[in-house]
């Protein structure tokens, strides 16, 4: 296939990605909403003419369990549509695909993708699969509407073996993050007793679990990130603002990590922390390159 | 540390108020975990504004453009170092303190962990049973089996007449540990860079060379314990330079795709040559001082006759690139040297020229059709007022006349092209095009401690997150063994591997939990 082609067909890609992400989203939604019936609440009386209340757990309903599983199916499909949109993009341009916003992004959204549908092999963690979609979907669909650039070279600053070093572990760390900042979310929008949502302890087990993978991995990118730019720029710490916000979101998820595992902070308070870190996160992302610009040369939003 | 070691630094507060109590209290607050905690904090949070505002130390033209637009709010800016975070007093105030605090904190309880770290095991208490985790044995077990099972599963074993103690995951203090004592060797090491380091910028044209002196730099920002004498004394001369670019037909025309310069190096004055390709992100490095190309441009080279028929300045003229996409530029030429007047020129050069309508553009970076536009003034320079001025700024010189009619757009000229000046005050001929490079010299002798330093960050980090540390008890009674568990880090879970220990010490047991 000529680089032409396989671009194209990169670009169609993302589209069918989209779509089955939407697709999975809606399995997801209705097993979330319908997959259990009601706990029924019943009272019974006792011989000695005394009531005692008796809950039994809700049942599981077929169909919506059904579309669940359905919905895993279509994720893992939208995922190899995402996965060989990324393979043939990196084909077309013979480089690492992630040489500028609509190529990190993409790159970003397969990553969290990819640890939610292993995590869900491993876990019951199948109801996050509702959001995981959605973000997937919405963020694949901002990198096509907002930061589309066509396939091609990338200027010499970013042509070096250091892409693949420091990027990919932003990519990774990044991805590990939106997981854990789905299940804080879900945290607190979950409150305290009967709902349709998992209980908050495995919530927040599950943010914990993915941020303290990440956050070594987040270090290790900007510290791969100083070492590159050592070789680029002359100074491999600068303030630049990309740094400086790598160095806030560094923080923030080292205070969530700190306050849970020596401040004894479980629960709410952490969960906001990590939330407040994942803000960081995003902005450092997204914002950074709108609002400050700075020495990252890939980060042309066009 | 736990919480109750968090507990107890809090209780000691002062007891009666003397100088000294209110002394060892501020002592104790500022080296508290939680303080050092608020003041990475709030280190963070400070550098906000650094991402905000415009840092002379990273674009000083992009201050002055601020302050053009906003002079009275960047004055006030100014005031509260905005434009200068990162070197502003509040900044180093509370670098300084975490510095302090880290020390503080981190000292006492390295000591207090390699003391730790010898102890044995605390003897079984008495009753396992009453442990988060604990199992009755109901085969037979020897404290001998007890102690080599665990001894296998990498527990540190204490023994005593009837039971056994075994703990593990030391390593997740030691990791914590070494984590601090990274940071504060990483903030060490920035602060060495800074003073005995030094950064000097550089604009070489092809053909010309360079010596590592201060002198030879445009602009030089040693650290404050920097001599003349400590630059490396390395030269080089600059062959050539090469940039490609996309060519027509993509989307990304114009955009640049290699840079790459060719010196020829002498590592010391008497040393050999040695050819080295600069590129982006391969500086050439002389024993640690590095060397980068950050920019290029043209400088086209002119020969000025003047009025007498002399040639009064021959040679490259390095120009200002105005336009990054399609390297339009713009130039000035002095010529002081001129007789009877002195002469000046204003240039705009055109590396790929392409008229558009009464104007010409250029409409690609790389020189596939050079042109430069001249505008000639006459007059004097005023180079003997003493006044500082900027080789690429004819300024506001109330001397300078224009020679002749000025025109909006004079026709370009072609290399080789020369235009003749009016009233016989000379000529001046286009006979080439050089390029530039912009180089930046630094050395900083924190480098290679700042990443050693924060290798060791990670590590630290990965083993004081990962591990935990447990104890486990085995205790015999009348012929029957109980296993008690605890484990010492909060929020672990300790379920599975307690009971895979149970198992292991015998396969008949049933264990139980109640956290
Ligand atoms: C941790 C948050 C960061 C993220 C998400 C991030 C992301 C990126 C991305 C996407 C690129 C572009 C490479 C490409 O697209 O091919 C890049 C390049 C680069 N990054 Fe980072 N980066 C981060 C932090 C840092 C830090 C803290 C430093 C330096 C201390 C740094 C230094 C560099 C350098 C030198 C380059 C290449 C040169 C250039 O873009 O001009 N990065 N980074």
């Amino acid at each position: 296939m000529t680089a032409d082609s396989l671009a194209t067909l990169s670009d169609q890609l993302i589209l069918a990605a989209i779509l089955l992400y939407l697709a999975a989203m809606i399995g997801y939604a209705l097993e979330l909403a319908f997959g259990t019936r009601p706990a029924q609440v019943r009272e019974l009386v006792r011989s000695d003419g005394g009531t005692v209340t008796e809950t039994q757990p809700g049942e599981p309903v077929v169909w919506a369990r059904q579309a669940g599983r359905l919905a895993v199916g279509a994720s893992w499909i939208g995922w190899a549509a995402n996965v060989t949109a990324t393979l043939t993009r990196g084909l077309a341009v013979e480089r690492w695909p992630w040489g500028n916003m609509y190529e990190f992004v993409v790159a970003m959204i397969l990553a969290a993708v990819t640890v939610y549908l292993f995590m869900q092999l491993r876990y019951p963690v199948r109801f996050l699969g509702a959001f995981v979609t959605v973000i997937a979907a919405l963020g694949l669909g901002f990198a096509v509407r907002v930061l589309y650039t066509q396939a091609g070279p990338v200027v010499p600053a970013l042509d070096s073996y250091w892409v693949a070093i420091h990027v990919s572990a932003a990519i990774a760390a990044s991805g590990l993050f939106t997981v854990g900042g789905v299940a804080a979310a879900l945290y607190l929008i979950r409150r305290e007793g009967e709902s349709r949502l998992p209980a908050r302890a495995d919530l927040e087990r599950i943010a914990h679990r993915v941020i303290v993978i990440g956050f070594p991995i987040w270090t290790f990118a900007v510290i791969s990130g100083a070492l590159w730019a050592d070789k680029a720029w002359g100074r491999y710490w600068n303030w630049d603002p990309k740094e400086v916000w790598a160095f806030i979101t560094w923080v923030a998820y080292a205070a969530y990590l700190h306050a849970r595992a020596t401040a004894g902070w479980k629960g709410k308070a952490a969960m906001i922390v990590s939330l407040i870190a994942f803000g960081c996160l995003l902005f450092n992302l997204v914002g950074v390159n709108i609002f400050f610009g700075g020495l990252h040369s890939y980060a042309d939003v066009p | 540390m736990t919480v109750v070691e968090e507990e107890q630094k809090q209780a000691a507060k002062p007891v009666g108020l003397g100088v000294i109590g209110w002394l060892r209290w501020g002592w104790r607050t500022l080296t508290s975990m939680r303080t050092a905690l608020i003041l990475l904090f709030l280190f963070a949070l400070a550098s906000v504004p650094g991402s905000v505002f415009p840092q002379r130390a990273v674009d000083p033209g992009q201050v002055a453009r601020y302050f053009a637009a906003e002079p009275v709010r960047a004055e006030w800016l100014d005031r509260f170092w905005m434009f200068d975070v990162f070197r502003s007093p509040w900044f180093a105030a509370i670098y300084l303190l975490l510095f302090l605090s880290l020390v503080g904190c981190v000292l006492p309880r390295t000591l207090a962990h390699l003391k730790e770290i010898r102890r044995k095991p605390p003897a079984a208490p008495r009753n396992l049973l009453r442990l988060p985790h604990h199992a009755e044995l109901d085969g037979e077990l020897t404290l001998a089996d007890a102690v080599a099972v665990l001894k296998k599963r990498r527990f540190r074993v204490e023994t005593g007449p009837d039971w056994v103690a075994a703990e593990k995951g030391h390593l997740r203090e030691t990791g914590n540990l070494v984590f601090h004592l990274a940071l504060l060797v990483l903030l060490l090491a920035v602060g060495v860079g800074g003073l005995y380091g030094y950064k000097g910028n550089v604009l070489v044209v092809e053909g010309d060379g360079f010596a590592n002196t201060v002198a030879a730099y445009d602009r030089y920002v040693p650290g404050a314990s920097v001599t003349a004498e400590s630059l490396e004394p390395f030269s080089f001369r600059l062959t050539d330079f090469q940039a490609t670019y996309v060519g027509p037909g993509h989307e990304k025309v114009g955009q640049p795709l290699t840079y790459s310069a060719t010196l020829s190096v002498k590592d010391a004055p008497g040393a050999p040559d040695r050819v080295v390709d600069l590129q982006v992100n391969e500086p050439l490095d002389v024993n640690g001082t590095l060397t980068y190309l950050i920019g290029h441009g043209y400088a086209p080279v002119f020969t000025v006759t003047d009025g007498a028929g002399q040639v009064a300045y021959e040679g490259p003229v390095p120009c200002l690139t105005s336009n990054t996409s399609t390297f339009e530029s713009e130039c000035v030429i002095k010529v002081p040297d001129a007789a009877p007047q002195q002469l000046a020129f204003l240039g705009r050069f055109l590396p790929s020229t392409l008229p558009a309508g009464d104007d010409w553009v250029s409409v690609f970076p790389g020189a596939v059709n050079p042109t430069v536009q001249i505008w000639p003034f006459a007059g004097d320079l005023g180079l003997d007022s003493g006044q500082p001025q900027s080789v690429y700024d004819l300024g506001a010189h109330q001397n300078l006349k224009p020679l002749g009619k000025m025109t909006a757009q004079p026709r370009p000229l072609a290399v080789g092209e020369a235009l003749d000046l009016p009233d016989g005050a000379g000529k001046i001929q286009f006979t080439g095009v050089k390029e530039w490079i912009a180089l930046q010299t630094t050395y900083d002798p924190g480098r290679m401690p700042a990443l050693l330093a924060s290798i060791a960050t990670v590590l630290g980090l990965v083993l004081s997150l990962t591990i935990r540390r447990r104890r486990v008890w085995v205790r015999m009674t009348d012929g029957r063994a109980t296993v008690g568990g605890l484990s010492r880090t909060e929020g672990s879970n300790f379920t599975d591997e307690f009971a895979e220990i149970v198992a292991s010490l015998n396969p008949r047991s049933g264990v139980t939990d109640d956290r």
